[in-house]
């Protein structure tokens, strides 16, 4: 539309979306500038970008040893990686029974998975939290994930899914005598599979950021994730070290801004077909 | 075919058997648990428990931090929802506009979205801080006076709200240009046949009608995650200066896991998801009404 007008719209829009851009990049640039700075220097109240003395060394030794970084940075992939297995694996028989097979009770199960919709963990986090005291799972990673094994949203995304998976290809692989389980794994989820990749980036940005029940489960150091880490990390703080803080939110946030520059198409795809749930 | 016959059941039954499960222990015993403590004085620790019925609901009502939390929630979600769907919008429309630059764009504007949230909050706090943060030196540098962004009760919403909507609008816009996208260009020459000409009227006309749908839908989310505000409020205020960004979650948090009050935390936790529930609900009256699938 504007592709065809003139080149003033043209520009103009160029540089609406660039300023945009400024206000969105503004952070990033400034916690990457700060954390080569000097303390005094990030309290001269300048607003230099490029550091005079160099206090990178020590600002990145700071955020990488006042916390076990590398451990929490593995925790944090460790949880995420196991939620979203176990996710998939316990959603996509389910999705697929709901979508394709007619049985008594189907529409009690597909209700309980809309009212599961409503309810978020944060609500129920009371008697999870009890629970796990009584079995001894406080402070474990195993507490970290097994609240989450059961996705209700991966449920419905991947019924509404699967629904558009013609019957043919099911009655066919029935009469070559597969077991319906082997109907899920064999052909159910490689149609699926732009679903599955999909709700697995939701499920990563989701998990790899929540702070709320980390915080509720786990209190030591070694078992945090990386946003509970970073607390921890603030909490050890002495004073306004900012540059030792933004070395260490740069180390925390790099892995899964690289994940998103090389996956972005993932991403995108990932956040449209999921962008249902917050 | 017989409704449901015997071996496709069995089937079933086997595929969703552990899910039926999990879904027992995660999420129906815990819903029930929590309805029944919310009812109760109960603390944890505390081996005698009082039923208190809907009294206990009863003292909500009069309880003045969950009350503020309450406010304050809603403050920081009228504050949030609107400019993270309306910038948004504007962000995907001026992107969908012209060739120049899309994809480096999109990039750019999603980058919060993949961001820790608790890693990002940290570096507003320096940006925001009232002596060295470069928020404030710009300010002064263009005459302004400083603002009290985190530390004052009369700001920190509103800076806790900018936070927010600079995580929000890229999620948003990306939403907007799957709508976009999808749009049918020939209602757009149609139009134009028609006599619209101005970009306003074009608008008017065929964007937005054709994007009610997507509008609804963003919308919901970006309420039932602005309602949904924990992360920057533990990071950054822990519900200060002086309570003013008390939010509910932070409330529950607190009462549950700080003050183990159980109990009432659980009526809080029952009122949080009625406010969820009572926002689904308007949204599923819109969509019956409202909304313009052209």
């Amino acid at each position: 539309m504007i592709g065809r007008s003139s080149p003033l719209l043209r520009g103009l829009r160029l540089l609406v979306l660039t300023f945009g851009a400024g206000v969105i990049l503004f952070p990033f640039i400034f916690m990457i500038s700060t954390s080569f700075k000097p303390q005094a220097e990030v309290f001269s109240a300048g607003l230099s970008l490029i550091p005079t003395g160099s206090a990178a060394l020590d600002n990145y030794t700071k955020a990488l040893t006042r916390i076990p970084m590398g451990r929490i940075l593995l925790n944090g992939v460790v949880v995420c990686a196991a939620i979203v297995l176990f996710q998939i694996v316990f959603a996509l028989p389910a999705a697929y029974a709901l979508a394709k097979l007619r049985f008594r009770g189907r529409e009690i199960l597909f209700g309980l998975v809309l009212l599961g919709l409503l309810v978020p963990i944060h609500a129920i986090s009371i008697p999870l939290y009890a629970a796990a005291r009584m079995l001894n799972l406080l402070n474990t990673l195993a507490v970290l994930i097994i609240p989450f094994t059961l996705s209700v949203f991966a449920i419905f995304l991947f019924r509404q899914f699967i629904r558009a998976i013609p019957d043919d290809l099911i009655h066919a692989a029935r009469s070559d005598g597969l077991s319906e389980a082997a109907i899920v794994w064999r052909i159910i989820l490689p149609n699926a599979w732009p679903a599955a990749s999909a709700f697995a980036i939701f499920s990563v940005v989701a998990h790899w950021n929540d702070l709320y029940w980390p915080l509720i489960a786990i209190s030591k150091t070694q078992l945090a994730t990386p946003p509970l880490g970073l607390l921890f990390f603030r909490a050890a703080e002495v004073g306004d070290d900012y540059g030792a803080l933004m070395a260490a939110t740069v180390v925390i946030t790099t892995p899964l801004v690289l994940f998103f520059l090389f996956a972005q198409r993932l991403f995108i795809e990932g956040v449209t077909m999921t962008g249902l749930k917050g | 075919m017989p409704r449901s016959d015997p071996h496709e059941s069995r089937a079933a039954w086997f595929l969703c058997g552990p899910t039926l499960l999990l879904m027992l222990l995660l999420l129906v015993l815990p819903t029930i648990a929590v309805f029944v403590l919310s009812l109760t004085d109960a603390e944890l620790g505390e081996p005698v428990v009082h039923f208190l019925g809907l009294d206990a609901y009863a003292d909500l009502l009069t309880d003045r931090s969950f009350l503020g939390a309450f406010r304050h929630t809603a403050i920081y979600v009228l504050l949030v929802a609107p400019a993270s769907v309306l910038i948004g919008l504007g962000l995907a429309m001026l992107i969908e506009a012209g060739a120049g630059g899309r994809a480096f764009f999109r990039s750019v504007y999603f980058l919060p979205v993949v961001s820790l949230v608790v890693a990002m909050a940290s570096v507003w706090q320096y940006l925001m801080h009232p002596s060295f943060g470069p928020i404030n030196i710009a300010l002064r540098m263009l005459g302004f006076a400083g603002v009290n962004w985190l530390g004052s009760s009369d700001n920190v919403l509103a800076a806790l709200a900018v936070i927010g909507v600079w995580q929000a609008v890229g999620f948003n816009m990306v939403l907007f240009l799957a709508g976009l996208t999808a749009i049918d260009r020939t209602l757009y020459a149609a139009a134009e046949m028609d006599g619209i000409r101005s970009a306003w009227d074009r608008f008017r006309v065929v964007t937005w009608p054709m994007l009610g749908p997507t509008t609804l839908f963003v919308s919901t989310i970006s309420v039932i995650n602005a309602v949904k505000v924990f992360e920057t409020v533990a990071t950054l205020t822990q519900g200060g200066p002086a309570k003013a960004s008390e939010t509910l979650l932070w409330v529950i948090y607190q009462e549950g896991f700080v003050y183990l009050h159980i109990g009432s935390a659980s009526a809080m936790a029952v009122v949080f998801i009625a406010v969820l529930l009572f926002l689904l609900v308007i949204q599923t009256r819109v969509l019956d009404k409202q909304v313009h699938y052209g």
